[in-house]
């Protein structure tokens, strides 16, 4: 079919919408008029957002995909505007998130010239995505728009951008609205064929192994494979630990769960990795915040590393067995042949340390995050959609929002992005309305993106916003405390607005929340308001402390379960 | 002559076994802008030198060829190589080190000399079977095709004369019999 009448920009929208993107979140711009033209005068099915900083575009679009599993688009102009979705576009990196971005450009004819707002985000986000183009032809957009998405959603996902300059939206489209795609170097599908010697190796460990962990990551939830894992895992009675992703993969109120692993994991999932004969990856990929010192990660242990990359096989920790391939599919394999193991003992010593280490705060000393999450995760009986931003109250959210259902948590693990969580939140809410979506966000984190609460507002989004305000940096303040002789810098955070005032100003609702005693109350106020996003603005106890912790480097062996007595070393792993 | 050749290329390909930390890769990528820069940032972002790289278009206009040279830490290349594979341009990449591949390389030197020492660098040129491609009065330039040791070799023989400039244009590698390259 040869199609006339269309210009670029409408050939683009025709193909995403064909595509099934749903949603676009965006910021216009000079070199995007073309497109943004195009929202109006075709008529599509898909839904626009429009943002007040691209960073939050991504940012929702990145909530939306982890909500629903299904990718967004991101629209934004060139030059700053494109520059501005970096950190965003890191985060889904890091983090396999699916999404397109498409970034309009200066004409063909000025590239290389520094035109007006033209900076060359091809190249600048060559490292932080799975791929980009820029397109030069009009009439290759449909192509391109096909191997966008097919890229960006198959194998292990990815954002995938395209950079458009101006004339090649404006300029009149001639070509097939249908084209082939063309991508011999691409080949996501070779991951549904998994090795049998491999699986017959993971079933010959497993049947020697007395004391085996599951370790799921954020690839058993991308691959859907919770049903396939608790049947693993309950086939053969051993305990699952999740990385901080793969939270709700397997449900974390089974007695076989461990909950999170690493840093600020659990003492009994960092116990029973220390002691375990077996450790089994799914869709993890050993990152040095559950692995701590690398040498001494599970060596003891037969490691099996279930991962859709290839690259990720060895990388951080060498595999005794390694199996390419689809999480799900490779689970339903093994459950095929899997019969229940002489684990009885191991996961009743497991419990055993559950019982003695089990996560608690205490009351007294002040408003606690970790009450409030707890309330939280009671009142919302644990099936709210969480987001969350980076620092401590995402490490206490983590501990004590269990979640028993995969895509409900969403979280920027691998880039640790702060201002992530609101507008994660927004985008979660615009793909799961009906549901209820609460982000978590620290003070600090939040005043880097709050101004998406227009957004909010406008949308008519009854998304929670709870800020846990210790009026610090809490985390890096922590670790002044714990290694750097307790001096504060770059921290304090005072001068923070009256958060409420804030919310109300951009025709939000905002509740204080400052005694204990009115977590209950506030939290109940909060969640019934369907009217629109509320913010409870909660004053926590300033100087609390996460644990336990692994300083970063050291070996699971070396956890801290509680506050430490006398002075540490500074930590000599990453950051 | 025939039998010469051949007699250089065994030599060449025992020299090459031999040596371990230098690794030759072939990568066949797909004809797209941008494809060099992200191979080449794979290594960069690792902190690997690129010592040697050779870009050519492939038999069908598609696709091009690139043949690297790199030296180092062979876990860290193997993690590379998979990011290689990784990138979606990237058709496939083969490491040649120890495959006894066909690995060459062309240089030019040129060389000032006088009459009364041009003698004596010819003489040097017939063993190594370069080939005079320029000669002036007081100059020139020798070509030379081989492995990289015998390029070495050449230059080690002619650092007694004044060498004004070395172009080498990297190893370009090929598999032997019917293997892939």
């Amino acid at each position: 079919m040869t199609t006339t009448g269309l210009d670029g920009a409408q050939a683009l929208l025709k193909c995403l919408d064909r595509q099934g993107i749903e949603i676009i979140f965006g910021y216009s711009g000079g070199s995007v008029l073309p497109i943004f033209d195009a929202l109006e005068t075709l008529d599509t099915n898909i839904k626009f957002v429009l943002v007040r900083h691209e960073q939050g575009a991504v940012h929702m679009a990145d909530g939306y995909a982890r909500a629903t599993g299904k990718p967004a688009c991101v629209l934004v102009t060139s030059g700053p505007g494109a520059g501005n979705t970096i950190s965003g576009i890191m985060t889904a990196h890091m983090d396999s998130v699916p999404m397109i971005i498409i970034t309009g450009q200066q004409v063909t004819w000025m590239l290389g010239k520094d035109a007006f707002q033209e900076a060359d985000i091809f190249g600048i986000s060559m490292p932080i995505v799975k791929h980009s183009y820029l397109v030069k032809e009009t009439n290759d957009l449909p192509r391109i728009t096909k191997e966008a998405y097919h890229i960006a959603t198959t194998g292990r996902p990815g954002p995938v951008l395209i950079d458009i300059p101006k004339d090649v939206s404006q300029n009149p489209f001639t070509g097939e609205l249908d084209q082939e795609m063309d991508l011999p170097g691409y080949q996501p599908e070779k991951a549904s064929k998994f090795d049998p010697v491999a699986i017959q190796a993971v079933l010959d460990a497993l049947k020697l192994s007395k004391r085996p962990v599951i370790l799921a990551g954020h690839g058993a939830v991308l691959a859907h494979a919770e049903f396939e894992l608790k049947t693993f895992a309950e086939t053969l009675n051993a305990p699952v630990t999740a990385t901080l992703l793969g939270k709700g993969v397997f449900p974390e109120t089974h007695n076989l769960s461990l909950g999170m692993l690493g840093m600020h994991g659990t003492a009994y999932a960092n116990k029973a990795i220390v002691e375990a004969d077996l450790i089994m990856s799914v869709g993890s990929r050993f990152d040095d915040r559950i692995i701590g010192q690398a040498d001494k990660f599970g060596r003891n242990a037969t490691i099996i590393h279930i991962d859709i990359d290839p690259a990720e096989i060895n990388k951080m920790i060498t595999a005794d067995i390694q199996c390419i391939g689809d999480a799900k599919a490779i689970l339903v394999e093994l459950n095929k042949r899997i019969q229940r193991l002489d684990t009885d003992e191991w996961v009743n010593h497991l419990g055993g340390y559950k019982n003695k280490y089990p996560l608690s705060y205490k009351m007294h000393g002040g408003l606690k995050m970790q009450h409030i999450l707890d309330e939280l995760y009671n009142l919302t009986e644990g099936k709210a959609v969480i987001t969350t931003d980076v620092g401590q109250h995402q490490m206490w959210a983590a501990q004590f929002y269990k979640c028993d259902a995969p895509w409900n948590w969403i979280t920027s693990g691998g880039a640790g992005t702060m201002g992530f969580g609101f507008p994660a939140a927004i985008g979660a809410q615009i793909g799961r309305p009906n549901e209820t979506v609460v982000a978590v966000v620290g003070d600090g984190g939040f005043q880097m993106t709050l101004f998406e609460l227009a957004t909010a507002v406008l949308e008519k989004l009854p998304v929670i916003i709870l800020v846990l305000n210790n009026h610090y940096l809490g985390m890096v303040r922590q670790w002044q405390e714990l290694f750097f002789d307790n001096r504060e810098s770059g921290v304090d955070l005072h001068g923070n607005p009256d958060f409420v005032k804030l919310a109300e100003a951009y025709g939000a609702t905002g509740y204080n929340l400052k005694r204990p005693a009115d977590v209950r109350k506030v939290l109940s106020k909060a969640l019934e308001h369907k009217d629109g996003p509320v913010l409870i603005n909660a004053e926590v106890a300033k100087t609390s402390n996460v644990f336990p912790m692994i300083p970063a480097g050291a070996a699971l062996e070396d956890m801290l379960i509680e506050p430490p007595k006398t002075k540490l070393p500074k930590p000599v792993g990453s950051t | 002559m025939q039998q010469a050749a051949d007699t250089v290329t065994k030599i060449d390909a025992e020299e090459n076994k031999a040596t371990t930390a230098q690794h030759t890769l072939s990568v066949y990528v797909s004809n797209k802008p941008g494809v060099l820069a992200r191979v080449a940032q794979t290594f960069a972002r690792r902190g690997y030198n690129i010592e040697s790289l050779v870009v050519s278009p492939g038999r069908n206009d598609e696709f091009s060829r690139m043949s690297i040279g790199v030296s180092g830490n062979p876990d860290m290349l193997d993690q590379i190589i998979k990011q290689l594979m990784k990138l979606v341009d990237v058709v496939h990449c083969i490491d040649h080190t120890f495959d006894n591949s066909v690995v060459k390389e062309l240089g030019l030197i040129k060389i000032l000399c006088s009459p009364d020492e041009r003698g004596e660098i010819l003489q040097i040129a017939e063993h190594f079977n370069c080939k005079t491609v320029d000669l002036t009065k007081n100059s020139l330039i020798l070509m030379i095709t081989g492995d990289s040791d015998k390029i070495d070799a050449l230059t080690e023989m002619t650092s007694n004369f004044e060498v004004i400039e070395l172009v080498r244009t990297g190893k370009v590698v090929m598999a032997r019999g019917s293997s892939t390259t």
